[in-house]
């Protein structure tokens, strides 16, 4: 019997059948769903015999341009979970008043506002941002792919490989019940002993390792493969946002690596870095998952000021106002991203000029943020807009975000944030920069590269639907949350006694139900189009009359880009070489040297999640399998010299001729 | 100049208000002196920043409608990028206005430092120089409050008083994991923190019952992590502390170490009395018999560190483990769906480290250990450690 436990033990760790909450009825009727789901979806791909094609052509590949849809279409299905957690907690906030304990236990609960918030930094703005910076940033400096295809692969699929930890912890024991960056004490082995933190650890451990080594990746890729000409101050705007954000993510992301290095040894090791005794400060780990942490909503929001840099200018049909200011405010936000983590806590206990120090800094941060505003609105100046898509979330922005930005600095105020920190004014703040900048952002940017990536436009109709919704809902959603917050309504409780406040959860709920229509309305928008794809389809690869030099090549763009490298003389590249009246190349095509797929990403990344797993639960023979052979498939890479081979000429002369002959057809 | 900027604030603010009366908005009207300054550097900030918001949006609506494709007669100069003097203008405004926030930023931040003595008790009246503030030791317990008044020797849970227009001193800490003190009404919060001491001057200035509660989430009971905040007059407080006083129980550490178990919408308690030194010896995270207090472990590593016989104090030092302690089932299935720590009393641990007298570094008086007790050379907290690790 006992031997029976040990190795019940030595195989499982802590792993047993209470682990997994069968007697959570909202976990099991999700996990049914998500099963048949699952299941149907496996059943359709073998189906259709897809698997070699999704394995060849996208599990596999090193095309910067497949990776970069991945990104996307990663973080689109984690947007779903994500965003089915908020419309929880808006229900359970709803209507757990007076006596009403609401359907969700605090234990469920505190589960659920921890994974909303991980989710939808780390697993969905994280992914779409760096999507979009790998499918548009090689476009748009004329290169072929990333400076290390492979790497990126990797990268891709270790985000993956976070999210999926995470996801497990939906049906395989708890999720952290902490909030969202893991504060300890509470988060300590002492206060949280169970797999709930160390599935936060490890699944942002994981995809951790995908986002360093993506930012290390596409700064080697904008600062040595930019096409000839095109200097630092004639780089697209967007590339040079992508450039801070990357600068940003290889400083900062390693901090945060090691903040949750020195929590795991708290918590396996039995160290006291961050413990109440034995000499242990837990506001160290407050002090060093900020000076990571307020980094990265700038690593989100400034690849989104990029993609209404461009829209703008491409829409208005007009040179953006003051590019060189524009270029000068994002690296002065970059620099200044660092000085102002101090904000997140000044109810710490700080002195007065600590405290003054950092508000003030925080202040000046929106000098070049506003300057951005203002050129964005000079470009509109004496343009000519063209409401197409992108420019509505563009103007929605304008006017969202500056209500963010306001309520921002009245937080940076430190007498002021006494009274607002972590009350719910707080929480409609960072939504309202979040959601009117960084999510608006990248809608704007789906529906404005879309017609490059796929080679058709998205269907107006519902777009203008999810748009309006998303715009009417967020106020819904989120003004009443203001309110509450000068109500002295904090953050984070899931039951509540006084009955004045329901109305405005109601209100808050509407909202949220409205947003709910904004993401259905969008993908009922992916899916209408896809259906019309004939009517809506563009031949000439530049739909909207373009500036910058993915619009020069095809939609979608062939595998190796561009024939010919383009040489630039001028920012705007594309708009310039069409004023000197630009005439494609039509022969003398050379063979193009190309990456080769591989599929040691997918096996890191699978064994990635078995050490996860392993580590998490306790079963150290797995952990020492799998990171036995992560090291071993490592080096077995290394002798990989079968890497690249060249498209021949006449492959790449059939694929332009076709080109000429549809653009011949359209005239 | 300020007090312009303050009324048309205030004309600004009053038809948001308006529509808004309807609800009780604490910020925006408190009763206490401090939070009442804040709430006037909330409306002086935002009108400053509303200077620059409101042009912003009525040039974004604007120039959004003209510039509008289907508008022949609007100017369209594609090649229009740059003016010098609009980028001076973009540039210096917002600067212009950062630097008066900056300037009431660094004013306001010193005047309104939570650990600065009050030094008056109004805007129209200034604290006579011979006032005593009145001391309020605060914890963080989980998950309620306990209040501890030194003056009267009194102590409190879940509820506190006190007299309006005299000045308090809240010396704040906490037993377990982080939590913030907040009273809206009063001022603004500040974290409470295990093993640390954080302080908040205040004042009350009207009379009435409000709500105090912990803005920091701390884990399961949380969400009923409130108080009640009485603002009484002089009289009406004296009643309170007699009340106290007559309906009381005594504080001492055992009963505390009862208190400070987790509970969850833990019923207003009082205390008559209290043993000296106990809000210290929470502080010093030591109330257990046997630990050795922080500031103990301070002085020691002060005059140059306990060499190797150090390694004998690592047990009494050990404070968080009792609680994995009481866990130690759910260490070992820990995905149960078990809260992290028993709303159960643990047994046993009550008795633990009184065997190890014979190193007692607590100077606290009051913190005498059980005779009898010495000898037993396994100290009952060891192990706790290992229990939780694989």
């Amino acid at each position: 019997m006992f031997g029976n436990t040990t190795l019940t033990q030595f195989i499982f760790g802590r792993l047993t059948l209470e682990s997994f909450p069968y007697h959570e009825p909202i976990v099991v009727v999700t996990f049914i769903a998500v099963a048949l789901g699952g299941l149907a979806l496996l059943a359709l791909v073998t189906k259709y015999k897809l698997w070699g094609y999704l394995w060849n052509e996208w599990f596999t590949s090193v095309d910067h341009k497949k990776i970069g849809i991945m990104y996307i279409v990663l973080a689109i299905i984690m947007l779903l979970r994500g965003f089915a957690d908020a419309i929880m907690m808006r229900l359970q906030q709803a209507i757990a008043f007076g006596g009403n304990e609401g359907y969700l236990n605090p234990h469920h609960y505190d589960q659920i506002f921890t994974a909303h918030g991980v989710i939808m930094i780390f697993f969905v703005a994280m992914p779409f941002v760096t999507g979009f910076m790998n499918y548009v940033v090689p476009l748009q400096i004329g290169a072929r792919d990333v400076s290390f295809p492979f790497l990126n692969n990797f990268s891709f699929w270790m985000t993956t490989a976070g999210a999926i930890i995470i996801m497990i912890s939906l049906f395989v024991g708890e999720f952290a019940r902490t909030g969202w960056l893991a504060y300890p004490p509470l988060s300590g082995a002492d206060y949280s002993p169970g797999v709930g933190v160390d599935y936060y650890i490890w699944g942002l451990q994981v995809a951790g390792v995908g986002t360093t080594l993506s930012g290390i990746n596409l700064i080697a890729t904008i600062v040595k493969m930019r096409a000839p000409g095109m200097t630092f101050m004639k780089m697209p705007i967007f590339t040079w946002t992508s450039l801070c954000t990357n600068i940003l993510i290889v400083a900062t992301f390693p901090i945060l690596t090691a903040t949750l290095a020195l929590l795991s040894l708290d918590r396996y090791a039995g160290t006291n870095f961050f413990t109440n005794d034995l000499g242990g400060n837990p506001m160290m780990y407050v002090n060093l998952i900020w000076i990571w942490g307020h980094p990265e909503v700038y690593i989100l929001i400034l690849p989104a000021f990029g993609i209404f840099s461009e829209v703008v200018a491409t829409f208005c049909g007009k040179r953006l106002f003051g590019y060189a200011s524009m270029v000068y405010a994002t690296c002065v936000i970059m620099i200044l991203s660092y000085l102002v983590w101090l904000h997140h806590f000044f109810t710490m206990g700080s002195g007065a000029s600590v405290n003054a120090f950092f508000g003030i800094t925080t202040m000046i941060i929106s000098i070049p943020t506003g300057a951005k505003m203002f050129n964005w609105l000079f470009t509109m100046y004496r343009g000519r807009i063209r409401y197409e898509l992108p420019m509505y979330w563009t103007v929605g922005f304008m006017f969202t975000f500056v209500i963010g930005g306001m309520t921002g600095v009245l937080l940076a105020v430190p007498p002021a944030d006494f009274v607002l920190h972590n009350s719910l004014f707080l929480i409609a703040h960072f939504h309202n920069v979040i959601i009117g900048g960084v999510l608006f952002g990248l809608m704007a940017g789906v529906v404005y590269w879309w017609p490059k990536a796929f080679g058709y436009k998205l269907d107006r109709f519902w777009g203008l639907c999810s748009f309006w919704f998303w715009q009417i809902g967020f106020f819904f959603a989120f003004m009443p949350l203001y309110v509450l917050g000068l109500m002295g309504v904090t953050r984070r409780v899931s039951q509540f006694e006084d009955p004045s406040l329901q109305i405005w959860f109601i209100i808050a709920a509407f909202g949220a139900g409205l947003i709910a229509l904004g993401i259905a309305s969008f993908i009922i928008q992916l899916v209408v189009s896809f259906l019309k794809r004939d009517q809506l389809r563009d031949l000439t690869g530049d739909p909207w009359n373009g500036r910058t030099l993915e619009w020069s090549t095809s939609s979608p763009p062939p595998e190796y880009n561009f024939a010919f490298t383009p040489v630039v003389h001028d920012h705007d590249s594309w708009y310039d070489m069409k004023n000197r009246g630009y005439e494609r190349p039509l022969g003398g095509f050379k063979p193009i040297h190309m990456p080769k797929n591989t599929g040691t990403g997918v096996v890191l990344s699978a064994l990635s999640i078995a050490l996860a797993f392993a580590l998490i639960w306790y079963i150290w023979w797995l952990a020492i399998v799998s990171f036995v052979a992560i090291v071993g498939v490592s080096i077995a890479h290394t002798f990989n010299y079968n890497r690249d081979f060249y498209i021949p000429a006449e492959t790449v002369t059939a694929t332009e001729d076709a080109r000429s002959e549809l653009l011949a057809d359209r005239t | 100049m300020s007090n312009q900027i303050k009324f048309v604030g205030r004309l600004f603010v009053l038809p948001l208000l308006l529509a808004l009366s309807g609800c009780n908005m604490v910020v925006m009207s408190p009763s206490g002196d401090i939070a009442m300054q804040q709430r006037d550097l909330i409306v002086v900030s935002t009108v400053l920043m509303l200077l620059i918001i409101v042009p912003v949006v009525c040039l974004t609506f604007f120039f959004a409608w003209r510039y509008r494709n289907s508008n022949a007669n609007a100017k369209y100069d594609p090649e229009w990028h740059h003016s010098t003097g609009l980028e001076v203008v973009i540039w210096s405004a917002p600067l212009a206005i950062i630097i008066a926030l900056g300037a009431i930023t660094w004013i306001s931040t010193h005047k309104l430092d939570p650990y600065r003595p009050l030094d008056r008790i109004d805007a129209e009246r200034a604290l006579p120089a011979e006032t005593k503030p009145l001391v309020v030791e605060v914890v963080a317990l989980d998950w309620k409050w306990l209040f501890f008044y030194p003056e009267y020797g009194i102590a409190t849970v879940n509820e506190m008083a006190a007299p309006v227009d005299v000045p308090i001193q809240f010396k704040i800490t906490a037993s377990s994991v982080m939590n913030s003190f907040y009273v809206p009404a009063l001022a603004g919060m500040i974290y409470a923190m295990p093993g640390m001491q954080t302080q908040l001057h205040a004042v009350i200035n009207k009379e009435g019952d409000f709500e105090g509660l912990s803005a920091n989430y701390s884990g399961d009971g949380f969400s009923h992590m409130r108080f009640r905040f009485h603002g009484l007059q002089q009289g009406g407080f004296d009643e309170w502390v007699a009340r106290v006083k007559q309906n009381g129980t005594a504080l001492n550490r055992d009963a505390y170490l009862k208190l400070e178990k987790p509970s969850i919408r833990e019923p207003v308690r009082y205390f008559a009395t209290v043993e000296d030194g106990l809000f210290n010896a929470i502080l010093n995270m030591c109330v257990h018999p046997g630990q050795m207090c922080m500031s103990e472990m301070m002085h020691i590593d002060m005059m140059g560190g306990g060499g190797v016989e150090s390694r004998e104090n690592r047990q009494k030092l050990e404070y968080d483990n009792r609680h994995a302690n009481e866990e130690a089932p759910a260490a070992t299935h820990p995905a149960t769906g078990n809260p992290p720590r028993s709303e159960e009393p643990a047994e046993g641990v009550d008795e633990g480290g009184s065997s190890m007298n014979g190193m007692n570094h607590d100077a606290h008086e009051g913190h005498a250990l059980p005779e009898g007790s010495q000898g037993g050379p396994a100290p009952a907290q060891l192990n706790t450690n290992e229990s939780t690790q694989p």
